[in-house]
């Protein structure tokens, strides 16, 4: 579904991707693990049209994307939870929502998919009318996931949604993921909380110094030693 | 110093500051999109006056009533500078964007320098006088003559406008799209807006604004020249930051209480302190309440 031929991608001189070649076949959870300034957000901001590669390819669909611009990839079916959540602050939840579904005109699909997320985050419901900005963290990233799922993306792109949560609302998180890949969204999760992404992930990849290092099976990567060592603190 | 006289000040203050309201919002809506003080937006309101001036002398000559006159060269003015406000951005904007911050300010300073003499050179450098098409209501002398016609006018037409512009941006698709632009430039584009259309549809609408702040005021004062938007624009640039620069609200508030501060000052005590205290004012605020009346104070990260 979405394919990285060895992408390089430079912030002016300094490179932050070298040679980056990964895919995420339709259906699957494919995870991209590594430590701070690897270059994962960078990954998911090249595939976005956030920044274009100097080098390489990127194909979604078997179509290259590495030239097209951001509004269009989304309309393409692809859509990105980004690191930090940058939710609207000051507009509401609901508002929020309605800038997800900001390229969508058909009213019945987006209602339900409204219906869909209040079912998934009940708590969102409750808090229609208030400012993203006065939400706990956990809520913003509900409200983040919420506003992508708006999209009505076929590829979802998740940046460390554990970032700054409690351990049971990661835990929350991580179970409303699968549910929503169960649900027919593919789903390409960059974490750097390793443990948590190799746990729902069918594949994963490991990220260092801007290249991608392993590739394996999650459940294989989950026991391999130097990964287990590295990542995962044992 | 009677009660009437109190109430004819402080009308003429309401008509003033809603003019500054007007032009304000182009200011403060193009800074909350893109941070730039667009300060060739007060030439955008003298080329709306005169615009409106060329229209009128071509209906006038072919005998439309006047109030018809006044709508139709209000609106074309409208247009005709909101393809001004659209070009110039894309024009001396849109290339230096990603440049230091100081880059387009100073492209700015120098498209109101170009449209200035352009104005001088291809119309003419004295004030020349505008028709007075302002209806005139009877029923206003009713109340003793504290509000001229063209007053109400003014204050109708701006109010009207401003409720208007009000709801579009807090109901309509593309108004949302304008906050969320504003608030979160990379966040919007991760939901698909398209940055460029946005920034685009901002200065046409403040343009459209500014264009008819220039006609009502023109056919108030009788009178236009290419220099009007100078003074013009600094005003309604005081009145944006009073209000709290980016804030909508805050440039329609801010322009109301400039126009009734000049209005009083004028009234009370001389004429001529009137420009001193509104640049008075604007250092005031700058000092002490630098995020204005309704912006949220916010810490610049270095």
């Amino acid at each position: 579904m979405l394919e990285l031929r060895g992408v390089n991608t430079f912030y002016g001189a300094v490179p932050a991707l070298r040679d980056v070649s990964l895919s995420v076949r339709e259906g699957e959870i494919v995870t991209l693990i590594g430590a701070n300034g690897a270059g994962k957000t960078t990954t998911l901001m090249t595939i976005c049209g956030g920044i274009q590669p100097r080098g390489g390819e990127i194909l979604y669909e078997g179509k290259p994307i590495h030239r097209t611009p951001p509004n269009e990839i989304v309309r393409m079916g692809i859509s990105q939870v980004p690191e930090g959540r940058l939710i609207f602050p000051e507009l509401t939840v609901q508002e929020n929502l309605d800038m997800g579904a900001f390229l969508r005109g058909d009213r019945d699909g987006i209602r339900r998919d409204m219906d869909y997320i209040f079912s998934l985050f009940p708590i969102l419901a409750q808090r229609r009318r208030q400012a993203g900005g006065t939400l706990s963290g956990g809520e913003q990233q509900m409200l983040a996931i919420s506003r992508a799922i708006m999209a009505r993306p076929r590829l979802l792109l998740l940046d460390e949604p554990s970032l700054g949560l409690a351990p049971i609302i990661i835990h929350q998180i991580f179970g409303i993921i699968q549910k929503i890949n169960t649900d027919g969204t593919t789903v390409f999760l960059v974490e750097q909380n390793a443990n948590q992404a190799l746990k729902i992930a069918h594949r994963g990849y490991v990220m260092e110094n801007c290249r991608v290092v392993m590739e394996n099976s999650a459940q294989a990567l989950l026991n391999d030693q130097a990964v287990r060592k590295a990542y995962l603190g044992m | 110093m009677d009660f009437f006289y109190f109430l004819e000040i402080f009308f003429s203050g309401l008509t003033r500051g809603s003019i500054y309201a007007l032009i304000a919002l182009g200011y403060t809506m193009v800074y909350g999109i893109i941070g730039l003080i667009n300060f060739a937006h007060g030439e955008i309101y003298m080329l709306g006056a005169f615009t409106a001036l060329i229209v009128a002398t071509l209906l006038g000559m072919s005998g439309f009533p006047a109030g018809g006159i006044l709508i139709v060269a209000a609106l074309v003015a409208m247009l005709w500078c909101a393809a001004y406000g659209y070009t110039m951005e894309k024009v001396a904007y849109k290339p230096l964007r990603g440049e230091s911050r100081l880059a387009p300010l100073i492209s700015a300073i120098g498209m109101s320098t170009f449209l200035q003499n352009y104005v001088q050179l291809a119309q003419t450098s004295n004030y020349v006088p505008f028709p007075r098409l302002m209806p005139r209501f009877a029923f206003l002398s009713a109340f003793g003559g504290v509000m001229r016609s063209s007053d109400f006018v003014i204050l109708v037409v701006s109010a009207l406008v401003m409720i208007g512009l009000a709801l579009y941006i807090r109901h309509t698709r593309m108004g949302k799209a304008m906050r969320a632009t504003a608030q979160n430039r990379k966040m919007a584009m991760l939901v698909g807006i398209d940055a460029d259309k946005v920034i685009s549809l901002t200065f046409i609408i403040g343009s459209a604004l500014a264009a008819l702040g220039g006609t009502l005021i023109a056919s108030h004062t009788g009178q236009v020249g290419f220099g009007i938007g100078f003074l013009a624009g600094m005003k309604a640039f005081t009145a944006a930051v009073l209000g709290g620069i980016g804030s909508i609200p805050g440039a329609m508030l801010g322009g109301l209480v400039l126009g009734l501060a000049e209005s009083f000052t004028t009234g009370y005590l001389s004429g001529d302190y009137e420009d001193v205290l509104a640049f008075a004012l604007l250092v005031l605020i700058l000092i002490f309440r630098p995020a204005g009346l309704l912006g949220k104070a916010t810490v610049q990260k270095v």
